[in-house]
């Protein structure tokens, strides 16, 4: 399998802080990848600097052949890449079907003119959005509920809108910012199903960032363990769970809480 | 004893916030010039109602603060509330007559104490204040206890019958026009205010209307919800060619004062409506808008005045360049501040409309835009010899921009576009991630304001015929702004509704218009802390109040972890 | 390197750098101009720079308020000129009784710092209620509504004293100890503007001293820079807000009395301009720097002064002085474009703003 994305010797500072410290890692096309590490390890700086929040100061990032660095955050969505936030971001006073229709601006084209006069082209494209709306909510378990406001949803829809919202810009690579955070076993089980149910039916390739292990160890294929901002070991989770290194960042401080 | 202080402690509290309020109002003039407009004729004016709604809303904010486990606790301390703001007043009108506060507080005239004891003199007329202030507190506390319906059509018949008195130049015009009717309107007022028997009759009349209203409404919204998708649409397409009718006769049923009233709303309507693209879909608080107005109004200016003597271009031909050059400084001036988040960006921009008042009243573009003088002689617009010169011609020219402006409103809200500057308003950082180019989508709203404030400023330079800088000063920028937070951020119908409000009313009473932005400051402190919404909000917002109330928003999880 | 930097760039940047070079150009030319035409002598550059001066100064004691506030509560108090407005303008009726009865030119500094008193009471009372009333009920909403609840506020209280006070200019009584010119080093320095700088000079370091030197200044201090930790060190954040306003009410009213004894008369709309000035000053000095706010109120004033001949004149303009308030409100849009955590280059705004 080819690698759909490629990043060499990516360094991310701030101030005299080195968030990423010459990160190499590739990710094979259509896996679940984690990634891992103790808080403040940099595991969202990773996103960030893939997205386009951040720019890498060095290296280089490859997706599909394209370079990343230097891309405004507008331009990497239309290459194929899309996220969700540790702390959930969805637009709070837009209703969830509208949060859905903003991750489908990219592939909208009706310009102003278009708009004000209500030429054909735009009628129909507006009506093909709200089709797919439609069914990423029924995808999300979310059928009907389009026309309230984002803000009054439960954690667990709130989290489910988000991951939809970013389905919706069609992405090639999704990037999940912690999506079980908060969640009880049960929640947390659906979440992990869901994710996996969206690699195998939509074939997207995942980036998840995850503290709870058993989330990482059940659906990844490979798992990145970053510590200060260096990657300390990569592999499947079986060769993870046994690596000596790993477990002295994690147990070595005492966080063995870290661990469920 | 501590029992009865925290018994007493609100409607003290309430008391003296209300008295100092009042004495405010009292002092500052606004009750001696209301006190020249009759609500009834002869009974009781615009100055002593005001006083009066503020006795009784104190009151019953006592009450309602108090709660209502002891039963008897809400009413005392209506009364109390509602004494004590009516000590306040005595207390002014004892200091008053002993010294002259005038030479400081220019309202504290003897006039006003006069209105006030209701002109008794002596010990008689401090107790006729008190006496009053405890009225009010007996009718706040009758309001508290009365049932809800009950009370909404007593607040709504008296309100309806208040708003009668203070807006009889509106209506006594309109009905006398009506040939027949006219009798219905010399029945009702006077030369100033209601007549006894007419405000009676407007109070029992909105009373029934409410209660039969209250009764059989839900019938009445369920029945029209029972009709068949076509009725339902014939319905909707018969009121809304009425509403056609109406806005096209207006002027004619309206005369000539209150269409130049009309006009003035409309050329707010069309501000608050570019405004409320940049401010209430796009999230940017824009203190320079002016400055487009003053651009669109300048360029017809430059472009049609013999006096500045450039070109003589017809209104016509000129308002294409205005609408153009209003766009271009808007992305022009939106350019810098693209970066800028909040409040950095509305002290900018009210940089920029300083800036451009400042240069335009300068010396040193004086040959070219006329100084502080002005320029005059602007021709006014004309369709195949139709003019458009009295404010009921010209209505019909802002009449045809609102709606053009209203409909391209619409359509953008609803659109690609429109879900984009209000992501953008959300979270900024999370719009560009979903793919939101931020510098084209700014710009845009930036241009579409502009284009919407330079149309507004070229009918406004045509409608008046000359132009001067103090047309473009920032209290312009500072109204608009008002008139949308007022009437709802990103409301259409909110707009509408502010600019009728806020710019109509002052215009209907002049009296009101000298304490306009008193008025409106506390209004937009008010809204701010109460109800950040506005008075018509948009609809999702209802949306979510409602789903707030009745908590129904799917099954609940079977845990939420926050 | 350069790569990366050219990457950067977007058309936005070139069409703010071009806006900025032409300013520069013009400023350049201008002054070049004017100096080598020679209009002005040394003693009218004398002149405009202790006018500058004093205006100055009187902006730093007003722009000190502004950043304080925005220092705790992250907001631009945009009612702050009207809490200058409202001590001055209440002191002028203790003043003109004063001046009617000989009070005040049998014993000027005794009138002078009642009308001091009263000024800075009646300005620290509307600061503290404004605070209390308009912005307390809102803590933690969203940034642009505490900013419209100010503007509100601003109008408001203007329309209050119109209200209250009446909408004509009120001519300030002339102390006459203070008229005159004193010869400093040779220098011929008007009385009133060298007492104005000294005064201002006073209370900046009476107040810097507040800040840096008192509990209640560190605690001040410490609820800029983080509220929550500080309420958990026991600091009553509340306490210290009301305390900011109250500080912040003293410096405005006697910068308003300052500012009366410069001009002579006061007004109710007197605030607004000089509020908006503070305000740049506030962020030339990097908004939430007390010293920057202090020296980016002289830079201001002395730019506002010595501007309008220097760099207009020489461009040929008519009536230069028209447009001092358009050079300082350029200063303005300028900052905020190019520098907006200020010319001292604190981070504080570009962080938190």
């Amino acid at each position: 399998m080819a690698a759909i994305l490629t990043a060499n010797n990516m360094t991310k500072r701030f101030g005299g802080l080195v968030a990423v410290d010459s990160l190499n890692v590739e990710i094979e096309e259509n896996s679940i990848h984690s990634i891992i590490g103790p808080n403040g390890a940099g595991k969202t700086t990773i996103f960030n600097c893939i997205t386009g929040f951040y720019k890498a100061e060095e290296g280089v990032v490859l997706f599909d052949n394209h370079s990343l660095l230097g891309l405004l955050p507008d331009r990497i969505v239309y290459l194929g890449i899309s996220r969700t936030y540790q702390n959930i971001r969805l637009f709070p006073n837009l209703t969830a079907k509208e949060n859905i229709l903003v991750g489908l601006h990219c592939h909208l084209k009706s310009g102003f003119l278009g708009i004000v006069l209500n030429l054909s082209k735009t009628q129909k494209e507006e009506k093909e959005a709200e089709e797919e709306a439609d069914r990423l909510l029924a995808f999300i378990n979310m059928s009907g509920k389009g026309d309230f406001l984002a803000k009054n949803f439960p954690y667990g829809e709130q989290r489910r809108l988000e991951i939809a919202r970013a389905l919706a810009a069609r992405p090639k690579l999704l990037l999940l910012d912690e999506p079980t955070a908060g969640m009880n076993p049960s929640e947390t089980q659906a979440m992990m199903d869901f994710i996996q149910h969206l690699r195998d039916e939509l074939g997207i390739t995942i980036i998840l960032i995850e503290h709870q292990m058993r989330v990482v160890m059940g659906i990844s294929e490979i798992v990145t363990v970053l510590d200060y901002g260096k990657k300390i070991a990569e592999g499947t989770p079986g060769e993870i769970q046994k690596n000596p290194d790993v477990i002295e960042a994690y147990l070595g401080r005492g966080s063995a809480a870290e661990i469920r | 004893m501590t029992q009865t202080r925290s018994l007493w402690e609100h409607g003290v509290k309430t008391g003296i916030i209300g008295g100092v309020a009042v004495l405010v109002i009292a002092l500052v003039g606004m009750v001696e010039s209301f006190h020249r407009r009759d609500i009834i004729a002869e009974v009781i004016t615009m100055g002593q109602v005001l006083l009066l709604i503020g006795g009784v809303f104190i009151g019953y904010i006592a009450a309602k603060r108090t709660g209502s486990d002891e039963s008897l606790a809400p009413g005392l301390n209506a009364v109390i509330g509602s004494s004590v703001t009516g000590g306040f007043l005595a207390f002014l009108v004892i200091v008053g007559r002993l010294i002259n506060l005038r030479a400081v507080l220019v309202n504290a005239s003897p006039m006003l104490y006069k209105l006030l004891t209701l002109g008794h003199k002596g010990v008689a007329g401090i107790f006729i204040i008190l006496l009053i202030g405890m009225g009010c507190g007996v009718f706040a506390a009758a309001l508290f206890y009365l049932p809800r319906l009950t009370r909404r059509v007593i607040i709504l018949s008296l309100s309806s019958m208040i708003i009668a008195g203070v807006l009889q130049d509106l209506i006594r015009p309109v009905i006398a026009a009506w040939g027949p009717v006219a009798v219905v309107s010399e029945w009702l007022f006077t030369g100033n205010g209601l007549t006894v028997s007419g405000s009676i009759s407007i109070v029992i009349l909105i009373a029934v209307v409410m209660t039969a209203w209250a009764l059989k409404g839900q019938d009445i919204k369920s029945g029209y919800g029972n009709l068949s998708g076509g009725s339902q649409r014939g319905i909707k397409i018969s009121a809304f060619f009425m509403l056609a009718v109406v806005l096209l006769a207006l002027p004619h049923i309206l005369g000539l004062f209150l269409s130049e009233v009309l006009t003035i709303v409309g050329l707010y309507v069309l501000l608050g409506l570019g405004l409320n693209i940049v401010v209430g879909y796009a999230g940017m608080l824009d203190l320079g808008y002016v400055a487009f107005f003053a651009i669109g109004s300048y360029v017809t200016a430059v472009l049609t005045s013999p006096e500045l003597g450039f070109f003589s271009l017809t209104f016509w031909q000129a308002l294409p360049f205005a609408v153009v050059l209003g766009i271009f400084f808007g992305v022009l001036l939106g350019i810098p501040v693209l970066k800028m988040r909040g409040d950095y960006l509305a002290i900018a921009t009210l940089g920029f409309g300083e800036i451009i008042r400042i240069l335009v009243l300068s010396d040193f573009l004086r040959p070219w835009l006329g100084g502080a003088q002005g320029a005059g002689k602007i021709p006014k617009a004309a369709i195949m010899g139709y003019q458009f010169i009295t404010p009921q011609q010209i209505y019909y020219l802002i009449l045809a921009g609102c709606i053009l402006v209203v409909f391209i409103s619409l359509r953008l809200k609803g659109s690609r576009l429109g879900r984009a500057w209000m992501a953008m308003r959300e979270d900024e950082d999370v719009a560009q991630a979903m793919g939101i180019n931020l510098v084209a989508t700014k710009l845009l709203a930036f241009a579409t304001g502009a284009g919407f404030s330079a149309l507004s400023g070229a009918i406004f330079a045509s409608k008046l015929g000359s132009v001067y800088p103090h047309s473009f000063n920032v209290i312009i920028s500072i109204n608009i702004l008002c008139l949308i937070i007022v009437g709802g951020m990103g409301s259409i119908p909110g707009v509408i509704v502010g600019a009728a409000a806020l710019v109509g009313l002052p215009e209907l009473l002049r009296e009101f218009a000298e304490y306009r932005l008193l008025v409106y400051g506390a209004a937009l402190v008010a809204m701010m802390i109460l109800r950040p919404e506005g008075l018509w909000p948009e609809v999702r917002h209802k949306m979510e109040l409602h789903a707030e109330e009745e908590n129904n928003i799917g099954e609940p999880e079977p845990s939420t972890a926050t | 390197m350069f790569q990366r930097w050219k990457e950067s760039i977007t058309p936005t940047d070139i069409v703010m750098w071009l806006i900025g070079g032409t300013l520069l150009l013009m400023v350049i030319w201008g002054s070049v101009a004017t100096l080598v035409a020679g209009k002005y002598t040394g003693r009218h550059w004398i002149d405009f720079v202790i006018f500058g001066l004093a205006q100055g100064s009187i902006y730093a004691l007003i722009a000190t308020g502004y950043t304080m506030v925005y220092g705790v509560l992250r907001m631009i108090n945009f009612a702050h000129g009207e809490v200058f407005m409202s001590g001055p303008y209440t002191a002028y009726f203790v003043a003109a009784a004063m001046y009617r009865s000989d009070f005040l030119d049998k014993h000027p500094f005794t009138a002078l710092f009642v009308i001091f008193v009263v000024a800075m009471a009646i300005s620290t009372m509307i600061a503290y209620f404004l605070e209390k009333i308009a912005y307390r009920p809102l803590r933690g909403a969203p940034r642009l509504i505490p900013l419209i609840t100010a503007i509100g506020a601003s109008f408001f209280l203007q329309y209050m004293f119109r209200g209250l006070y009446g909408s004509g200019f009120q001519a300030y009584p002339v102390i006459k100890i203070f008229e005159g010119a004193w010869v400093i080093f040779g220098i011929r320095i008007l009385k009133f503007q060298l007492v104005v700088i000294v005064a201002a000079i006073l209370l900046m370091a009476a107040l810097y001293s507040f800040i840096m030197l008192t509990r209640a200044g560190k605690a001040i201090r410490a609820v800029s820079e983080d509220k929550e930790a500080s309420s958990l060190m026991g600091i009553n954040v509340d306490g210290m807000i009301s305390t900011t306003f109250i500080i912040g009410g003293m410096a405005a009213g006697a910068a308003g009395v300052l500012y009366a004894l410069m001009f002579k008369q006061v007004h109710f709309f007197m605030g607004f301009i000089p509020g908006i000035k503070a305000f740049t000053a506030a962020v030339l000095g990097g908004i939430g720097n007390i010293p920057g706010a202090m020296l980016g109120g002289i830079f201001l004033g002395l730019i506002e002064s010595v501007g309008p001949s220097l760099f207009l004149d020489g461009l040929g303009i008519p009536a230069p002085y028209q447009l001092k308030d358009a050079i300082a409100f350029t200063m303005l849009v300028l900052v905020l474009i190019f520098r907006p955590m200020g010319i001292m280059g604190e981070r504080l705004a570009a962080k938190k703003a």
